[in-house]
């Protein structure tokens, strides 16, 4: 880091007046490389405040909405809302004017308007809050609703729960910092409170910032590198498959939403050897390679098949099931880990917060979801216990408000 | 106590706020409290912004308006009155200690004070802009239009979006039948 190059008295002065008289020792030590100092209490050397990940912002403005092409942060709330019966399209309106406000400031690191706590609000840590609008949201307007929001159809691997189901305005809080996260949830939900009652909230994660190298293919709770293949932000084939246009005009710039609460048993997971573990999948735990391959970026030799005679790659692996001949099935997943307090006598309570955005649920996710409610042997172990369909509208100027096309 | 407007010192356009009849019809136009213009062109108006301006939502009765008032300018701006279609009666207020040692409203004598280069905040358990009698209920995400007289006779006119909001329930000095809930 060039922030290593930084003069260590600076640092040290910095500490000095945190931790008085316990920095003059690391004042000594810091003629032997203060960069990497710690104290004896453990913590990091302070850095400069320009460094710091807190500081960072997304733009919360554009023609999309934010926090879909943003590189996933490390912390996520997601929130689902029902409003209230009298809510009609003035008051949806009236809200989403308050949401807006308040979102753009938070995620720039102001406070919110009537902010209790505004001191909270000025580490953005590259918050996004990003709106999703379902099938009872979209009714309450004049506008026609996209053909395919309304709920998934049921598979038979199913077994939702409503209390992680559904909702008519959907909130993806997600910022690299929990506090942050917290706080901006607990704003816009104070700013909801007229209008709509919290249905479900699901908090997911992923590695904190600064864990990993920023590009690396996030891991899930089995272990298994999750989401190789996907689609690429800024690529003609995002455009087309998240952004496209095939849904009412309110909903150009904008796209859909596919949320799925996928529990683990991670109990039953422990019972399978590694070899089982990765013909499940189809690809090898240690770099998520294809079996067929080396590298995680290989692609699959679905033909190759063992000195007996078998496919290197099951036919019942994840990977092979979840392809499609079709190049218009694909989805852009960002998921989230989850891991709840358990229940019961369990020792684990955790899961996947599978997101997929693609711009017709029907013609894209559905598909793909079939195949593998048909036959994907990864569902011995994960069983998908809630399911939501939103509508993402699409961004705004700073002169409107999110789901202005909608009114 | 002190009634409102006492001090207004100019026939301006913003006299018109004046009637108490106004329908307030809160329409959520899109103006945003970044959109608020001066309406005169008077050298005060010309250096007085506000930003973060919000009410807080409420039904009948009484309410208050909030954000930060700018100076731009090289003098003092002192703002003597505010108007508002939203409230038949409108006063400056501040928060002080009383006799008792409770934190109490009271109409601040003089009108705010926005230093030269400064600004002053305007907030929940300080100094802020009291509607004394709702004309319509003020819901979450609505509009009001408030207009300040400044000391020049000059006027700012702006708008704040309704939040809803618990705090803000400071005793009213002489108003025993409030909210007693002191802010803190």
């Amino acid at each position: 880091m060039d922030d290593d190059q930084h003069p260590a008295d600076r640092r040290v002065s910095r500490r000095h007046l945190l931790l008085g008289g316990a920095a003059a020792g690391l004042g000594a030590a810091g003629s032997v490389g203060i960069a990497a100092a710690v104290t004896h209490t453990g913590e990091p050397v302070a850095v400069a405040d320009v460094d710091l990940n807190g500081r960072r912002t997304v733009p919360f403005y554009g023609v999309h909405q934010a926090g879909i092409e943003t590189v996933p942060q490390a912390q996520v709330t997601y929130l689902a809302l029902d409003l209230l019966d009298t809510v009609d399209a003035g008051a949806l309106k009236r809200m989403m004017r308050i949401l807006t406000g308040d979102a753009a400031q938070l995620t720039q690191g102001e406070s919110a308007l009537a902010d209790s706590e505004p001191e909270l609000a000025l580490v953005p840590a590259r918050l996004t809050v990003t709106f999703g609008f379902g099938p009872g949201l979209v009714a309450r307007t004049a506008k026609p609703a996209p053909s395919w929001l309304r709920p998934l159809p049921a598979f038979t691997i199913d077994r939702l729960e409503d209390a992680w189901t559904g909702g008519d305005l959907l909130i993806q809080v997600a910022a690299d910092d929990q506090l942050t996260v917290a706080h901006a949830t607990r704003m816009l939900l104070k700013d909801t409170r007229s209008f709509a009652t919290l249905r479900w909230t699901q908090s997911g994660f992923r590695r904190a910032p600064g864990s990993e190298k920023p590009g690396t293919t996030m891991r899930n709770l089995f272990g298994q590198v999750d989401g190789t293949v996907n689609l690429t932000p800024g690529s003609a084939d995002f455009e087309k498959l998240v952004w496209g246009t095939s849904s009412p005009g309110w909903l150009a710039g904008g796209t859909g939403l596919v949320f799925r609460r996928i529990a683990m048993d991670l109990d039953k997971w422990d019972k399978l050897d590694r070899g089982g573990r990765e013909s499940a999948v189809g690809r090898t735990l240690a770099v998520g390679a294809p079996l067929t391959g080396t590298k995680e970026s290989d692609e699959p030799d679905f033909a190759a098949t063992t000195a007996i005679g078998f496919p290197v790659i099951p036919e019942y692996s994840h990977m092979r099931r979840a392809r499609s001949e079709n190049p218009d099935e694909r989805i852009f997943r960002r998921g989230y880990n989850y891991d709840d307090v358990p229940t019961h006598t369990a020792v684990s309570n955790s899961g996947l917060l599978f997101v997929s955005f693609q711009a017709d649920v029907d013609a894209q996710f559905v598909p793909v979801q079939k195949r593998l409610d048909d036959l994907d042997l990864l569902n011995e172990w994960i069983t998908p216990v809630g399911s939501a369909v939103f509508a993402v509208p699409p961004g705004c100027t700073s002169s409107g408000y999110i789901g202005d096309t909608l009114f | 106590m002190n009634t409102a407007f006492t001090t207004k010192t100019k026939t301006l356009p913003t006299l018109l706020l004046l009637a108490v009849t106004t329908l307030f019809a809160a329409t959520g136009c899109a103006a945003s409290s970044e959109s608020a213009t001066p309406t005169a062109s008077a050298s005060a108006a010309d250096s007085i912004t506000i930003e973060d301006a919000w009410v807080k939502a409420a039904d009948d009765g009484m309410s208050a308006a909030f954000g930060t008032l700018e100076n731009s300018g090289d003098t003092d701006i002192t703002v003597v009155s505010a108007e508002s279609p939203a409230s038949t009666m409108i006063e400056l207020h501040e928060t002080v200690e009383n006799d008792a040692g409770e934190m109490v409203m009271q109409a601040k004598k003089g009108g705010f004070v926005i230093p030269a280069g400064g600004s002053l905040e305007l907030a929940p358990g300080a100094n802020h802009i009291m509607l004394m009698g709702l004309t319509a209920p003020l819901v979450a995400g609505d509009d009001a239009t408030f207009t300040l007289t400044l000391s020049d006779g000059s006027s700012y006119e702006f708008t704040a979006p309704a939040k809803d909001y618990t705090g803000a329930n400071e005793t009213y000095e002489g108003d025993m039948d409030m909210d007693s809930d002191t802010a803190n």
